[in-house]
């Protein structure tokens, strides 16, 4: 459908030259914005989650209004162990991935059946039954007071997670990249590839032998070990867990990031979180109680003038240039 | 992508325009407002900030030879890992002396270790948990804890023969921790907590806790509600079902019955008793200044309430310490004059605790009444230097 | 408790009918017109303000007041239908998740712009505000409105769908546009009237449920769940799905506080996840 077909996805696993400055261009922030770093943290992990979304978004369909769960899930996991004294970062974040994935596969079986509107009110549904277990266990997770005294060991046994923002920001781009590998790997293998015959005719795909079902259960659980994963960053580098991890405006926002920039392209929901997120922190500082406004207004105008968000466009925009009379993109 | 590059320039370059822009300058004093002013909390922020600058426009914005200065920061609501990060922001990169505001209590706790790190005075002008005091010795509380509003109310109700009680919170920190304090000071006593019910944050329909109240008969339903929708409802069902006429009182902490919300009450909150810091209706020179102040600072387009009031002695505080420290924004010298610091509040005389650095004041109990056409919450009784019960062994 | 029973049995009738009165605009635009509204609270938030300004401002009776609520919501829906809806027709349902958010947002801001953050003050007649005493019960007198008003909705709208030459336009423009056409029906105008009645039904159902629900800015987001909820329960469309899955939710959901309150906020996200897996197109879905 509309936004998921475009000229940028890779029939080959070489690296284009324009990633290689995108990534190289993550690396220059750190150094030419040291003030921004923290935000620079905060827009890579919301990038990684937004990933995580496109996996099962722009890859398989699925449209989510309670991903926030498995980002939750993993950053109460990470907070948690902090909390009661295993402040190791690394194996933090394995956990916590596990515990969001082991929680994504057991909620897969409610969003393989289904159509649209289903899987985009049982997903909302599990978001809202996590939240409030979370606010039921104050006792565990500290419900709405949140969780603190998060205390983290250094990376590595060498670098602090101190206010200047120095390592929230290589550690949090370190794991982002880490994960954007494995996931461009995993897009264009086979299974990404039988992922894609979903998308595009999910009735299609059992005459070739593939359990559509099953696919989606994979990536579901991979998404959610994913956004566990970004949870877990958060938690970490924040060194607090509130309960706004689970809440609805996280799994909202988030899918706002990743169509904003383009799903089914993995770069997608990481220029859509820059924007957003920048964009966010100007105008609330503009005008702080209206940028809202703003933002529902900058939704309508991309669903009307831009659709398949800024990489959908901007490919869309290529595709027009490179081949004069090409029909692609739109 | 080579667009995305551009971009991150142009960026970088205006970046660098801003640090310049706000380089620090001598002889003022920067202060970081992080509050909450945008989405469901946003007259949280907006009160704190309109009781500061009712504040300023009383006592000017120079203090002890120094300009003050405030950043206004949004959080957009329950967001603790965006206040931490414009608390790093604001310390790091527009190089904030004091950090101030704190509407909601996740946020404060998410920076206190931010004002540890840096020595910067933190000043709490709402958030209510008791325990954020102890979470850095760099923060100070201005405005009341829960537990604090709680006890009184549970002492008053037993000394007027109110002895079986039905508990009504929602489901929540706070709403727990107004329970413990009431049902532990109420049992003290020797009254009955007959039973109590927890409500979802997120609840349409009120009826079957109302129904639930009405077959316990108590004598008396204590609830804590956020301020919201759900408290109004509440009232109305209370009226509709005949509560009153069944002689179930209500009492509450004075969140029930905040100024914001009593007009859109109406009748159904007449008569209620709450216990609280603070009331438009205090009767004193100092507040009658703070309401002149509010609306030629804000207009009247909202009705000043307790955070506003927050907001206010927030500042009266900085500016007592800052005269105290010679204009000094050092951290252990700013703490070291707030302790004990006593301000003449809107509210009547307060005190910052000098070992808990928690607020001391009297809490008094009132009743909703119309006055002058307006419903009011009226003040009939108090109780005195009230010490946070929740830092109390 | 059980002598209770038939006091909770009602309350949760009439929560069943107040969830009904805010989501049958929802079924109607979603069902008839395969367009995801989320925006559809912001209808209902609309028809909340035209009710109490008209109130308080201009002294318009209560009635009056529910009926202006029901003209502007759907007059608003008629011309928004017309500027930008009808873009979003052969849209994914992403698209048009995203759209509408964005309307939520733009119609929250500029709320909180004119009126302020706070609740507004709702007051219905004297009458309404108590209790009727019936066979030796007491009833809310409100919550009998209610259940009066659903009824009426109910009726009207079934007799509007399946006996009318409209409701018989709707349903051919919305099975086969292409064959609709050709029989000469004006399918524009057919959408057109029919985004007007849910949107104007929205406002009507905003009029009626904020006596019980309040009202703020952000009225249309803090209820979407529960729209969103009854419709897939339901089945969009369908009158009588929409109706059986209001009062199931309603009765269960006031019945779970009632009797075992320490459950109270799962039961309803519990009976959601269950009543999906077990008919994921809704208790009377008919399209796929």
């Amino acid at each position: 459908m509309t936004p998921l077909t475009g000229g940028a996805r890779l029939p080959s696993t070489r690296w284009r030259r324009t990633e290689v400055v995108f990534w190289l261009a993550l690396v220059a922030v750190y150094f030419l914005l040291p003030g921004y770093r923290t935000l620079g943290s905060q827009v890579l992990i919301a990038g990684l989650f937004a990933l995580s979304l496109d996996l099962i978004l722009g890859y398989a369909r699925i449209v989510s209004l309670g991903h926030a769960a498995f980002f939750g899930v993993g950053a109460y996991t990470a907070g948690l162990l902090a909390h009661h004294g295993w402040g190791e970062p690394i194996s933090g974040l394995v956990l916590a991935a596990l515990a969001a994935a082991v929680l994504g596969f057991a909620t897969s079986v409610l969003i393989v059946r289904g159509q649209d509107l289903t899987r985009l009110i049982i997903t909302l549904g599990v978001g809202l039954l996590c939240y409030e277990i979370a606010n039921r266990a104050a006792p565990i997770t500290g419900g709405v007071d949140g969780l603190s005294d998060v205390t983290m060991w250094k990376l590595f046994g060498l670098f602090n997670f101190g206010i200047d923002g120095r390592t929230a920001y290589l550690y949090s781009l370190g794991v982002l990249f880490t994960v954007f590998c494995f996931a461009r790997l995993i897009v264009n293998s086979p299974f990404g590839l039988a992922l894609r015959g979903v998308r595009e005719g999910e009735r299609r795909m059992p005459a070739l032998g593939i359990s559509v079902s099953r696919q989606l259960v994979a990536v579901y659980t991979l998404a959610a070990g994913i956004a566990g994963i970004a949870g877990a960053l958060l938690a970490q580098t924040t060194q607090f867990v509130g309960l706004d991890v689970l809440g609805f405006n996280r799994s909202a926002e988030i899918l706002i990031m990743l169509v904003l920039g383009g799903a089914g392209y993995l770069y997608g929901g990481l220029l859509g979180a820059a924007i957003f997120m920048i964009l966010q922190d100007r105008l609330a500082n503009l005008s702080a109680a209206y940028w809202q406004f703003w933002l529902g207004a900058l939704l309508v105008v991309i669903v009307l003038f831009a659709r398949g968000g800024v990489l959908g466009e901007l490919s869309a925009w290529r595709a027009r240039h490179v081949a004069r009379g090409a029909r692609g993109g739109r | 992508m080579n667009r995305n590059i551009r971009w991150r320039q142009g960026l970088a370059a205006a970046a660098c325009v801003l640090a310049f822009a706000t380089a620090h300058a001598e002889g003022t004093v920067k202060l970081g407002l992080i509050g909450e002013f945008s989405g469901p909390f946003a007259d949280y922020g907006g009160q704190i900030y309109a009781g500061m600058k009712a504040y300023m426009k009383v006592h000017g914005d120079t203090v002890a030879g120094k300009k003050i200065e405030i950043i206004q920061k949004d959080t957009t609501g329950p967001a603790p890992d965006v206040a931490k990060r414009l608390a790093q922001e604001l310390v790091t990169r527009d190089n904030v002396d004091i950090l101030v505001g704190f509407g909601l209590t996740p946020n404060a706790m998410a920076v206190a270790p931010v004002a540890t790190e840096t020595k910067k005075p933190m000043i709490i002008m709402n958030a209510a948990t008791s325990i954020i005091t102890t979470k850095s010795p760099y923060i100070a509380r201005v405005s009341m804890t829960l537990p604090q509003n709680a006890q009184p109310m549970a002492q008053w109700a037993w000394k007027n023969g109110i002895k079986r009680v039905y508990i009504l919170v929602s489901d929540y920190g706070p709403g727990l921790d107004a329970e413990a304090a009431f049902a532990k000071m109420f049992k003290s006593l020797g009254g009955t907590v007959v039973d109590s019910v927890h409500v979802p944050l997120k609840n349409p329909e009120v009826a079957p806790y109302i129904q639930r109240i009405k077959d316990a008969k108590p004598d008396a339903v204590f609830m804590f509600l956020p301020p919201g929708e759900q408290t109004i409802a509440f009232m109305k069902a209370y009226k509709e079902r005949g509560l009153a006429d069944a002689g179930i009182k209500v009492i509450a902490t004075g969140d029930l019955t905040d100024e914001s919300l009593l007009d859109a009450m109406g009748d159904p909150a007449l008569g209620i008793v709450t216990s609280f810091h603070y009331s438009t209706a205090h009767d004193s020179p100092e507040n009658k200044a703070f309401l002149k102040a509010y609306v030629e600072a804000n207009g009247t387009k909202m009705r000043p309430n307790f955070m506003a009031v927050g907001g206010y002695d927030g500042m009266a505080a900085i500016y007592a310490a800052l005269q105290k420290t010679k204009g000094s924004t050092d951290g252990d010298a700013f703490m070291a004059a707030l302790k004990g610091l006593k301000i003449d509040s809107p509210r009547g005389m307060i005190m910052i605790d000098p070992e808990t650095r928690d607020v001391v004041q009297t809490i008094y109990i009132r009743k909703v009444e119309r006055v002058g056409g307006k419903l009011e919450n009226v003040e009939f009784d108090k109780f005195p230097d009230q010490k946070d019960p929740g830092k109390q062994p | 408790m059980l002598g209770n029973f038939i006091g909770v049995l009602f309350d949760g009738i009439a929560y069943g009918a107040l969830l009904f009165v805010i989501a049958i605009g929802l079924s109607i635009t979603l069902g008839l017109m395969n367009l995801i509204n989320l925006a559809h609270g912001a209808f209902a938030m609309l028809g909340g303000y035209v009710t109490v300004l008209a109130m308080s401002r201009l002294g318009v009776p209560f009635y009056g007041a529910l009926l202006a609520a029901f003209v502007i919501a759907g007059g608003m829906g008629g011309v928004l239908e017309r500027v930008l809806y009808r873009r979003l027709y052969r849209r994914p349902p992403l698209d048009q998740v995203l759209f509408t958010i964005g309307l939520v947002f733009m119609a929250m801001a500029t709320t909180t712009y004119f009126f302020g953050p706070s609740q507004q003050p709702v007051r219905v007649p004297e009458y309404l505000a108590g209790q009727v005493r019936v066979l030796g019960r007491d009833f809310g007198a409100y919550r009998l409105f209610l259940i009066a008003v659903v009824a009426a909705i109910v009726v009207g709208l079934t007799l509007l769908i399946e006996k009318t030459r409209i409701g018989a336009q709707v349903r051919a423009a919305v099975d086969n546009r292409v064959a609709a056409e050709g029989l000469g029906i004006d399918v524009d105008r057919v959408f057109t009237l029919t985004f007007m009645l849910g949107s104007a039904l929205a406002g009507l159902g905003g009029g009626l449920a904020i006596d019980v629900l309040g009202l703020d800015p952000v009225f249309p987001l803090k209820y979407m769940v529960y729209f969103l909820l009854v419709v897939a329960v339901g089945g969009a469309g369908s009158i009588g799905g929409t109706l059986t899955a209001a009062l199931m939710l309603g009765i269960f959901d006031i019945a779970g506080k009632y009797y075992v309150p320490s459950m109270g906020s799962f039961i309803i996200y519990f009976l959601l996840i269950v009543l999906l897996v077990l008919f994921p197109r809704g208790l009377a879905g008919r399209r796929g």
